[in-house]
């Protein structure tokens, strides 16, 4: 009896782990895993292939796939060229999304406020101290500025917002780029940290003549008053997903080896300057062809029917003619066989 | 004659069977629970040991600066883990100021002065307390605490203390809501429920016989517990406060909500900090590059070491109490 019942439950377990064979593993970057989770699910429904991502951040995504223990590491800052080559990996990116300033002054609404990534910088290496700075108050005739300290906020969690502000603040500003430097966490000039988006959140509101620095997506869901910014054509805009798109479509891919390219400070009328692309990680020769193929179904799927998901969670999805590149690199991915994994989209 | 020795013989026989049984279910027993007790030493041995493997790299590299400086710089990768023992230490001690007082005061009442049907409600609120798990303090602390301090208690420090000279420094600085300080009061709400419960058990240790005595001479309730409970009852009351610094000096999740976490030693405890358990809490999950991972378990490892110091200081502590007072 006992004997029957060990034989079916070992044929279940067989059986069981035929059916979940195409499971994709990912672990990495924090910022994107709503989309990740929300695609997963959708992509789960149609092919019955399980991903699951670990939203451990990017320090750990690259470290999991560095010591190969998932089919793919996402990371929020781009690895150099040198270092992808050297681990044998390919990246591309997966999603956008945009960072926004936002401000704590009486009688300012969203949008009204105009700043310079100059005077950002400056603000934060705790220079432009008061708010009716000449510098701000030339840019903004039209507004009432107070003689108000500005108080600076930051992230004080290690993350990939940090780093997109900071690499943004270090192209437009060379002293910035000489004393703070970029990285996803940094030795704040002045300032206070607050923990997350809504820990920089939390203090900006309540703190009057507060500036601070949040992933859209959570400036937007929480009506927080965002600035506009002078990009590189000298261009006041406003975030939107309108000014994140032109960001990327504007951006030279074609001529960034690995994609390690940074959406800040990019050319175009309407290009908000504050953009960053979400990267996956992959090796170029894989050991496990199937699981990689799935993977990259999972990608292609996601590029091409994901779009609408990623906005509703404000998100920006890829221009069409950058996922004609990603899938371009794909084909230069192998199995253990030599031959290429992936040939087009349309074996699926 | 011989009928009743066998039966002797038989229960002898069967006595030494049933005794030879429980001797070796006793022998399991001590070898089992000398397990447990050596696996304690084991893992803490492997933690030991694992720390200092990461820290290695971070240490060798820094040297003694490591200590000694402050700039924690993760662009240039230059580490220094200054501030963050500097916060640790002083959160722990306005903690330990506030929650020792308030704890003594809740023990007190509960065992000598409360009348019985409060006792329950008083003791079960403070178990509560120890119950509310600790990013809940921390969101609370960032949402209603911090800004409360913002425009009360700190703006009034900043115009009574503030202005004395000395340790107005200590006060001095815009109200910023979160800083120092406010992480060493919600460091002192969240170590009162152990340091209360503990002193709470040990005074009811006292026997009553010795209280009566002392109120039969004639002694108030103050001369009471100053006199009999407290000498008697020293060693756990120690232990407790210990107990509660221990809490105090590696509580993570609601001191990175409100202290600030900011690199720098600043004179007044209105001034943002950083801890390391917060420095930890941060940035681990991001923290790219070797150098930069190998500081993060350099810090805790000192936080370890720190953590043994206090430990080690309260035990030498108790030996002298007990050697002065011949006990």
């Amino acid at each position: 009896m006992l004997k029957k019942f060990l034989i079916a439950a070992a044929a279940a377990t067989l059986l069981w782990s035929g059916a979940e064979a195409a499971e994709i593993s990912g672990a990495g970057a924090t910022f994107p895993y709503p989309i990740y989770a929300k695609w997963a699910e959708a992509f789960k429904a149609k092919s019955n292939i399980a991903m699951n991502y670990q939203s451990i951040g990017s320090g750990g995504g690259i470290k999991q796939i560095k010591s190969k223990t998932v089919d793919f590491g996402a990371s929020d800052m781009p690895l150099k060229v040198e270092e992808l080559n050297e681990a044998g990996l390919v990246q591309f990116p997966m999603v956008m999304g945009g960072v926004v300033p936002v401000v704590n002054i009486k009688e300012i609404k969203p949008g009204e406020l105009k700043l310079t990534g100059t005077i950002l910088a400056s603000i934060y290496l705790g220079k432009v101290t008061k708010w009716n700075d000449p510098a701000i108050a030339s840019l903004n005739p039209g507004l009432k500025l107070p003689s108000q300290a500005i108080a600076v906020v930051h992230r004080s969690d290690g993350s990939g917002t940090t780093f997109i502000f900071a690499d943004y603040l270090a192209k437009v500003s060379p002293e910035w780029k000489g004393k703070v430097g970029v990285n996803t966490s940094l030795e704040w000039p002045t300032g206070l940290g607050g923990k997350g988006n809504e820990g920089v959140a939390a203090i900006a509101s309540r703190t009057d003549g507060a500036i601070g620095y949040v992933e859209y997506a959570y400036a937007k869901q929480n009506k927080m008053t965002f600035t506009q910014l002078a990009n590189r054509g000298g261009q006041m805009v406003a975030p939107n997903s309108d000014s994140f798109q032109s960001a990327a479509a504007n951006a030279d891919w074609a001529n960034a080896p690995g994609y390690n390219l940074l959406l800040t400070d990019q050319p175009g009328k309407q290009s908000w300057p504050i953009t960053g692309a979400t990267f996956i990680l992959m090796y170029k020769n894989q050991a496990k062809p199937e699981t990689a193929k799935a993977a990259l179904q999972f990608f292609d799927w996601s590029y091409k029917n994901g779009g609408k998901m990623a906005e509703d969670l404000d998100y920006v999805p890829m221009p069409a003619k950058v996922i004609q590149l990603v899938e371009e690199t794909w084909k230069k991915m192998t199995g253990p066989d030599g031959k290429p994994i992936w040939t087009s989209s349309a074996g699926m | 004659m011989s009928d009743l020795a066998t039966r002797i013989s038989d229960w002898d026989a069967r006595y030494a069977g049933w005794a030879r049984t429980q001797n070796v279910f006793d022998r399991i027993f001590r070898v089992g629970t000398g397990f447990f007790a050596v696996l304690v030493l084991v893992i803490l041995g492997g933690v030991i040991v694992a720390l200092i493997d990461g820290a290695l790299p971070a240490l060798r590299h820094f040297g003694w600066t490591f200590v000694t400086s402050e700039s924690w710089n993760p662009v240039t990768e230059n580490f220094g883990a200054r501030a963050p023992i500097y916060g640790t230490l002083v959160t722990s001690l306005i903690a330990m100021l506030i929650g020792i007082p308030i704890s003594f005061g809740i023990a007190i009442f509960i065992t000598e002065l409360c009348p019985p049907w409060l006792k329950r409600p008083v003791g079960v609120a403070i178990e509560l307390l120890a119950g509310i798990p600790s990013i809940i303090y921390g969101i609370w602390g960032l949402f209603v605490f911090a800004p409360y301090l913002q425009s009360t208690l700190q703006p009034l420090l900043i115009d009574t203390l503030g202005e004395i000279p000395g340790i107005g420094k200590l006060f001095a600085g815009p109200p910023l809501g979160i800083g120092i300080l406010t992480a060493g009061l919600i460091l002192g709400i969240m170590v009162l429920p152990f340091i209360t419960s503990i002193m709470r058990d040990v005074f009811e240790t006292v026997p009553p016989m010795l209280k009566e005595s002392a109120y039969g001479i004639g002694c108030t309730t103050w001369e009471v517990v100053w006199n009999v409970v407290l000498p008697y009852t020293r060693i756990g009351v120690v232990g407790g406060i210990m107990l509660g610094l221990g809490r105090a000096l590696g509580e993570t999740m609601a001191v990175t909500f409100v202290i600030g976490n900011a690199y720098k030693i600043q004179g007044s405890l209105l001034a943002p900090g950083t801890t390391i358990s917060a420095a930890l809490a941060n940035e681990f999950t991001e923290a790219v590059g070797d150098l930069y991972l190998s500081s993060l378990i350099a810090l805790g490892f000192i936080l370890f070491v720190i953590t043994l110091i206090v430990l080690a200081l309260a035990k030498f502590m108790l030996i002298r109490l007990e050697r002065r007072t011949g006990t």
